[in-house]
């Protein structure tokens, strides 16, 4: 057990520890920092896109963005990653289009990017049922030989992420006592936002939640979710560890859930906003920002040229999902199998047909 | 509105899967603004939450379609935007002729190419706007309102008392009307005159009497008065204490660090002192329980404080006030009031009350004779402090003097518990000092 990992201080000073670094330059970081803020900004939009009545529902991510960017990004291309519906800074970080992910949420389909391409699977709304499923997949790899090779391009790593709630789930339970006892080469990545909806997570544990994985018999680590360099140089080492065979590690990404669970929900209704205050002087953005101003490592420059960035990414996600095409009956039928049998190809035919008698059918 | 601009009405969204209505609270914004995409126009309550809604459309606010406090269908439109100022017709009741000449020239022009609103226009044609494109009347012909600035209360107040914004004149230099020019009655010259003679009470379609729907907080309210006055018989008691030394404390106790960020007022020490007396009379901190006939009596105070809010009157409670330090009870009832104040009060502070205070003396009032909270058996009140003629060891000087007054559960309070405790409250505020005795 290490202790509580930081490497940036909310007022964004670098810290030191004794089994984590980060290592990458200003470059990275400010690479980092731009996908934090593009993010932030498809998630500010996206909100907004619910209360104009084009989403169904949306799930806001504002306040996690270093711990999903941070462990998105420490991936490589042959890792495979199983999300709830909230890891849309993962998902962009695995070059998924975010117009699929709002097209999810407006009731358009299921998730229509390709899990295996992109390496990231798509959005699970049961909670912590996909920990079993990402463990189940570490085990096929495994199976298939791709770990401990020390070959770089072919070892993998498996990431399930799950929030604090799920830890009570009897899924994600499962999963540990499979993982360990197979050392699965997955990596369980918990953002505990501190509310599994209404429920503080002084419900869900006697004790922090990194320390569950002792028990199960592998290590745990409490990282700040909320600092970049951390979570990124945890999510790393804990990933390379997989891939070399020493089996699963938990991850409590240790943040803060800005907004409501969901656009259902009123968070004014059972949390204080002293907290919110509170959280808020731990912004993910604005500690990075204080760095790499105070450094000289980015310019004005810098940040308005990524506010103009912000800017198109918006009216690009307003315009486009109104523009998302509604889905038509024949993806009831081409969907369900990788090849149509004759029995199916035949009810749709037929179904083609029945709609073809209504006035002004489109085909 | 016949209208070729390019405007935009937004419909009330199912913020909240699954809803089919909700309540318009508030609009954030008014007819003639200037607003962006995403900019928060408007405050709606649901039966989940109340939740901010950000325009879909940037532009000039033409119309707000539906009024503060009204509940309205999902689909239903709300607000109409535009590109320009173009006052809708529902806005304002326009008799159009009469207002023809005072076109406001700050109003932009609208752009040619558009259709323009036809004033002598084929009926058919008017249904169908879109082919009027570049054959109609131009601007000079518009039958158009002029723009007349005023926020949402001073609209409010011209539709209350009845007064066309456009009649009345402006005191302020921009022109914009606010809600004391509808006061001062200073209307336009070029009005129909009938506003001019009616002020008041002779205001022309100015009703006699308005109704407000009965519900939300003030239905609680109502509904919780009724239950506890009509199942615990009252009984109030009163008595006039002089309580210079607890101003003299407050002054004392406001030089401490350990209180320098929290309010240290004369409730606080009120507060002290009702809980300390409790443990003398714990009766007062008991309810009344009908069906299983017996008298609950609480080993905790959850004190609530009755506060003024823009939505009524709500009752929340400091949770185990008595196990609460001195700083930490002024820091919990700061707390308590500002989130009530922001109507942000959480269902849980407002269940499970053992005792309250309420506070009338914040309006300058005496004494009065309050109704006890349900599931509670007693209640104090708090009247304002004043300086008054008092008599101290045969001499008249001037004192710090207030009432209290106590009502309680008669069923199973008697009068001599009643008195030994509002004695007890008032003796601490008298001498604080005496306080070390409980």
């Amino acid at each position: 057990m290490s202790e509580f990992v930081q490497l940036l201080t909310p007022e964004g000073e670098r810290r030191e520890h004794p089994d984590y670094d980060y290592r990458g330059g200003p470059d990275q970081i400010r690479s980092l920092y731009r996908d934090m803020a593009l993010v932030r900004r498809f998630d500010a939009e996206a909100t907004a896109l619910q209360r104009h009545g084009e989403l169904g529902l949306w799930a806001p991510l504002v306040g996690q963005e270093a711990a999903q960017v941070g462990a998105g990004r420490a991936l490589r291309a042959q890792d495979h990653v199983f999300p709830t519906y909230r890891e849309h800074g993962v998902a962009w970080c695995r070059g998924v289009d975010p117009l699929q992910v709002l097209s999810l949420f407006r009731g358009i389909d299921y998730g229509s990017w390709d899990p295996v391409e992109k390496g990231f699977n798509l959005y699970t709304l049961v909670i912590g049922a996909q920990a079993l499923h990402a463990v189940g997949y570490a085990m096929g790899v495994q199976r298939d030989g791709a770990v401990g090779t020390g070959d770089p391009d072919r070892d993998t790593a498996v990431v399930a992420h799950f929030g604090d709630g799920a830890t009570s789930q009897g899924d994600v339970n499962e999963a540990f006592v499979f993982a360990a006892s197979y050392q699965a080469p997955v990596v369980f990545f918990c953002q505990n936002n501190q509310w599994a909806i209404s429920e503080p997570l002084e419900r869900q544990s006697r004790i922090p939640l990194y320390r569950r994985a002792e028990g199960f018999g592998f290590p745990g680590v409490q990282v700040d979710g909320n600092d970049i360099l951390a979570t990124y140089a945890v999510t790393q080492a804990a990933l390379q560890r997989a891939r070399e065979g020493g089996g699963p590690t938990l991850i409590e990404a240790y943040t803060y859930r800005m907004g409501a669970h969901t656009t259902t929900d009123d968070p004014t209704r059972y949390r204080l906003s002293d907290e919110v205050e509170h959280w808020k002087l731990k912004d993910p953005l604005a500690r990075v920002e204080a760095y790499l101003r105070r450094n000289g490592f980015a310019s004005d420059d810098f940040f308005a040229e990524l506010g103009a960035d912000a800017d198109a990414l918006g009216e690009r996600l307003r315009a486009g999902v109104r523009q998302l095409a509604e889905p038509t009956p024949h993806q009831l039928f081409d969907r369900v199998y990788a090849e149509i049998s004759d029995e199916l190809a035949a009810q749709r035919d037929a179904y083609d047909a029945y709609l073809a008698t209504f006035e002004g059918a489109a085909s | 509105m016949v209208t070729g601009q390019s405007v935009n009405e937004f419909l009330l969204p199912d913020v909240g899967e699954g809803l089919t209505e909700a309540e318009l609270v508030t609009w954030h914004v008014g007819v003639g603004d200037e607003i962006k995409i995403n900019d928060i126009i408007c405050e709606i309550e649901t039966a989940k939450s109340v939740v901010e809604l950000p325009s879909p459309y940037a532009g000039v606010v033409q119309a707000l379609l539906v009024p503060e406090g009204e509940t309205i269908e999902v689909g239903t439109p709300i607000i109409r935007v535009g590109d320009s100022v173009e006052m809708a017709a529902e806005s304002t009741a326009v008799d159009g002729v009469e207002t023809a000449a005072q076109v406001d020239p700050a109003v932009p022009a609208e752009p040619l190419a558009e259709p323009a609103e036809a004033k002598d226009a084929d009926p058919a044609e008017v249904e169908q706007p879109l082919t009027l494109v570049g054959s109609g009347p131009k601007e000079a012909a518009v039958v158009r309102r002029p723009r007349v600035l005023a926020k949402p209360p001073a609209r409010a107040l011209a539709r209350e008392l009845g007064v066309d914004l456009a009649d009345v004149v402006p005191a302020r230099e921009d022109g914009v009307v606010t809600t004391a020019d509808l006061q001062s009655g200073d209307r336009h010259a070029s009005g129909d005159g009938r506003h001019v003679a009616s002020q008041g009470r002779d205001a022309v379609g100015g009703e006699r009497e308005y109704r407000e729907p009965i519900k939300g907080v003030r239905k609680q309210m109502g509904q919780a008065m009724v239950r506890s006055a009509f199942t615990a018989p009252h009984v109030t008691e009163w008595v006039t204490v002089d309580v210079t030394r607890t101003m003299e404390l407050l002054a004392r106790l406001k030089q401490r660090p350990e209180l320098r960020d929290v309010r240290v007022g004369p409730l606080l020490v009120l507060a002290r002192a009702c809980i300390l007396a409790a443990r003398r009379t714990p009766i007062i901190n008991s309810v009344w329980d009908e069906e299983a006939q017996e008298v609950v009596f609480k080993r905790y105070v959850n004190l609530g404080i009755a506060a003024a809010t823009p939505r009524g009157l709500v009752v929340p409670n400091v949770k185990d006030a008595d196990a609460l330090s001195l700083p930490d009870l002024a820091a919990a009832l700061d707390q308590l009031v500002a989130t009530a104040r922001d109507g942000k009060t959480p269902p849980p502070d407002l269940a499970g009350g053992t005792f309250t205070i309420t506070n009338v003396g914040s309006f300058g009032i005496d004494s009065g004779t309050p109704i006890i909270n349900p599931g509670e058996s007693a209640i104090l009140c708090f009247g304002a402090i004043k300086r008054k003629p008092w008599i101290v060891a045969d001499q008249v000087v001037p004192r710090d003097v207030c009432t209290l007054s106590l009502s309680f559960d008669h069923r199973h309070i008697d009068g001599a518990a009643g008195s030994q405790y509002l004695a007890d409250v008032a003796s601490i505020l008298e001498d604080p000092a005496t306080a070390l005795l409980f």
